[in-house]
């Protein structure tokens, strides 16, 4: 904070020219205080058409059961886990970069990490809904918790792995409620002193009364570090649970021990790709280039090198090892996938995961907005596929091979998934109207050590190494958000 | 005297807030408290605010998570049902290892939480008191209690020369009632 010099050499987190703390409220609450531009309107329409055909196809499920979908008796598990496995993929980046980049002190997780929350809520959401429908009976769905006998069923059976991932979704979707709200406050009460009337009545109740007083602001951050702390574990062992529901049993294919690192690195890649998604879009829109900057865009395709890489490692390992075991059907399930009847999903998995994701090595592609964002639904698209292949490939062709079968899905399968799609970006868009879409706070914090202005200042001052600034100002290039003019002055 | 109950220098930059309060404490000024729209570090331990103990209190959450788990399982699979599953051991402690640490980060997360809710006394519907409507936006507010000190137009001065854009003498405690 006050008195010491962030290094030239660090990339600017906040763009332009004389921003003051006043100016970042007015930019990121315009798309709350405001009546939404046509661009939201469209999405918005879209998206409820999605939930629309959500309600129906879920409806539709629960009315004449889960024979409405594609599933047959060889393959009993299809696009519903699927999805599942895929929304909470997605959910994990959220909390990731709330929580691991705090602990690691990077401060460019302040712009996004409000709405990487949220999505991670969502996203949460959606998977939870899969978890319901695909149950048959979802009146039921209590019986998932820990309730004794005289409720008519024993106890859950602890050891299963179905029951550890209801412990573990619902707790990350809970700690992940609380940490995304408890961060919201100080921007809620933001929003509640600057409003009148029925706005400002219904912000006062959620803002909880927060007024920013040192000891508000000493306690929020021990309390955003402990959660941190502890939501940093929390992340790893969801998905390594949400692994252990396949690989615990003993279909060929499923039961390896490479699951729980594979699918927590396959979470992280998919989570940060719909993070680049949904924000690419967001900063157009809502006009937030100054915050969300190309620095920020770059960092991600980073990580997303890098995860997709282990992925990819992954990959090669399992076929290693599916040859190395010397077990037969272990073999042979590999075999069915590169080249079986579904080895078309098999390949666009490789290709999406693992072979265009290597794009992002060079900097004029990942520097690009366009390619990135195109990449990053590429990436989404093959880790749907992936989990359909490690799904849907694995059962079809069980140890009778009088019962193999392939599987189709019907108008049930694809209404659930395009449908909760559509719920997500509902929810997504109508937290962008009500709540601020970047945390207000953080970025005011890193606005003085971190900025391109304060950058500026210490430039013209001129103590400091040529050649820094030179590299300084050759690393500014390729935001979208910088006049290189005013660099050319100096 | 007047009916003045506090007066509020308002800063717009947080280095400028900082020498306001070193000035105020020099001159052995009491301050009320200060209110920012981002946290300032280095100000708690300036103002006495102690250290917080909530990371203690997350501990407690978190061990009473980890009993209550172990205790409940070993009640439902040992005590009340026990299932013979292949002669296996009743308490199959590595499984239950996953839902253990779940449920002590839960406990942790909720018990914490919720400390700090109560310490700081925020819950939905509090009336907020809130003493400077810009300090949630751009302006960072050294409140001071008028009663206790009495040298008025030396507050204003030292708040003045350290850089406050305004200084205001409010007879209300809090404008958010209005």
């Amino acid at each position: 904070m006050a008195g010491h010099n962030e290094s030239i050499l660090r990339e600017p987190l906040i763009t332009g020219k004389d921003i003051t703390y006043a100016q970042i409220t007015e930019e990121i609450l315009s798309p709350v205080e405001n009546k939404p531009n046509k661009a939201w309107w469209i999405g918005f329409i879209l998206a409820l058409c999605g939930a629309t055909l959500w309600i129906v196809s879920v409806g539709y499920t629960f009315w004449f059961g889960i024979g409405s979908w594609g599933l047959n008796k060889t393959v009993g598990w299809a696009w519903d886990i699927t999805g599942f496995v895929w929304w909470v993929g997605i959910g994990h980046a959220g909390t990731l970069i709330s929580a691991v980049l705090l602990l690691f002190r990077q401060n460019w997780r302040n712009s996004i990490n409000r709405s990487a929350e949220a999505m991670t809520i969502f996203a949460v959401i959606c998977a939870a809904t899969y978890v319901v429908s695909h149950m048959g009976r979802p009146w039921l769905a209590y019986w998932v918790l820990p309730l004794p006998n005289q409720f008519g069923s024993l106890w859950v059976n602890f050891n299963s792995p179905l029951v550890w991932d209801m412990f573990a979704i619902s707790t990350y979707f809970s700690v992940s409620l609380l940490f995304w709200y408890t961060g919201l406050l100080p921007d809620i009460a933001t929003i509640r002193d600057r409003a009148t009337g029925m706005r400002k009545k219904i912000y006062t109740i959620f803002s909880f009364g927060w007024t920013g007083s040192v000891k508000t602001w000493q306690r929020f951050e021990a309390v955003s570090l402990i959660l941190a702390g502890i939501s940093t574990p929390l992340v790893l062992s969801v998905h390594t649970i949400v692994s252990m529901d396949f690989a615990t049993s003993v279909i060929p294919g499923w039961h390896t021990t490479i699951f729980p690192p594979y699918f927590v690195a396959g979470a992280i890649f998919s989570g940060f790709a719909m993070v680049l998604t949904l924000l690419l879009v967001v900063r157009k829109v809502l006009g937030l280039e100054n915050y969300i900057t190309m620095f920020h865009i770059e960092s991600m395709n980073k990580i997303i090198i890098l995860t997709g890489s282990i992925v990819g490692v992954a990959y090669l390992t399992e076929l290693f090892i599916a040859w190395y075991s010397g077990s037969q059907y272990e073999l042979y399930a590999f075999q069915n996938r590169i080249a079986g009847p579904f080895a078309w999903a098999y390949w666009l998995m490789m290709t999406c995961n693992v072979i265009s994701p290597q794009l992002l090595w060079f900097k004029k592609i990942r520097t690009n907005i366009a390619a990135t964002w195109v990449l990053s639904i590429v990436v989404n698209i093959g880790m749907w596929f992936e989990r359909f292949v490690i799904i849907v490939t694995s059962l079809h062709r069980d140890y009778l091979p009088s019962s193999w079968t392939m599987f189709s899905p019907t108008w049930v399968d694809v209404g659930v998934f395009v449908g909760s799609i559509g719920v997500f970006f509902t929810l997504f868009l109508l937290f962008l109207r009500v709540l601020p879409s970047i945390a207000i706070a953080e970025v005011k914090m890193i606005l003085k050590s971190s900025s391109e202005q304060s950058k500026m200042k210490l430039i013209k001052e001129g103590n400091l190494d040529k050649e820094q600034v030179q590299e300084y100002v050759a690393s500014l290039e390729k935001f979208d958000s910088v006049k290189q003019e005013e660099y050319a002055k100096i | 005297m007047s009916n003045i109950k506090y007066i509020l220098g308002s800063f717009g930059d947080p280095d400028e807030m900082l020498t306001g309060i070193k000035k105020l404490q020099e001159n052995n000024i009491s301050i009320y408290d200060v209110y920012t729209p981002m946290p300032i570090h280095g100000i708690e331990a300036k103002l006495g605010v102690k250290r917080s103990r909530l990371d203690i209190a997350a501990f407690f959450f978190g061990i009473t998570g980890t009993i209550t788990m172990l205790t409940g399982v070993y009640l439902a699979t040992v005590v009340d049902w026990p299932v013979n599953i292949g002669g296996k051991t009743h308490f199959a402690f590595p499984d239950f290892v996953p839902i253990t640490f779940e449920l002590t980060i839960l406990f942790c997360a909720f018990g914490l939480v919720g400390s700090y809710y109560a310490s700081t006394h925020l819950f939905p519907g509090r009336a907020p008191r809130v003493m400077d409507l810009r300090a949630t936006d751009d302006r960072f507010v050294i409140a001071i209690d008028a009663k206790q000190n009495a040298e008025h137009d030396k507050i204003d001065e030292l708040l003045k020369s350290a850089g406050a854009l305004e200084v205001k003498h409010n007879e209300r405690k809090y404008v958010s009632y209005e």
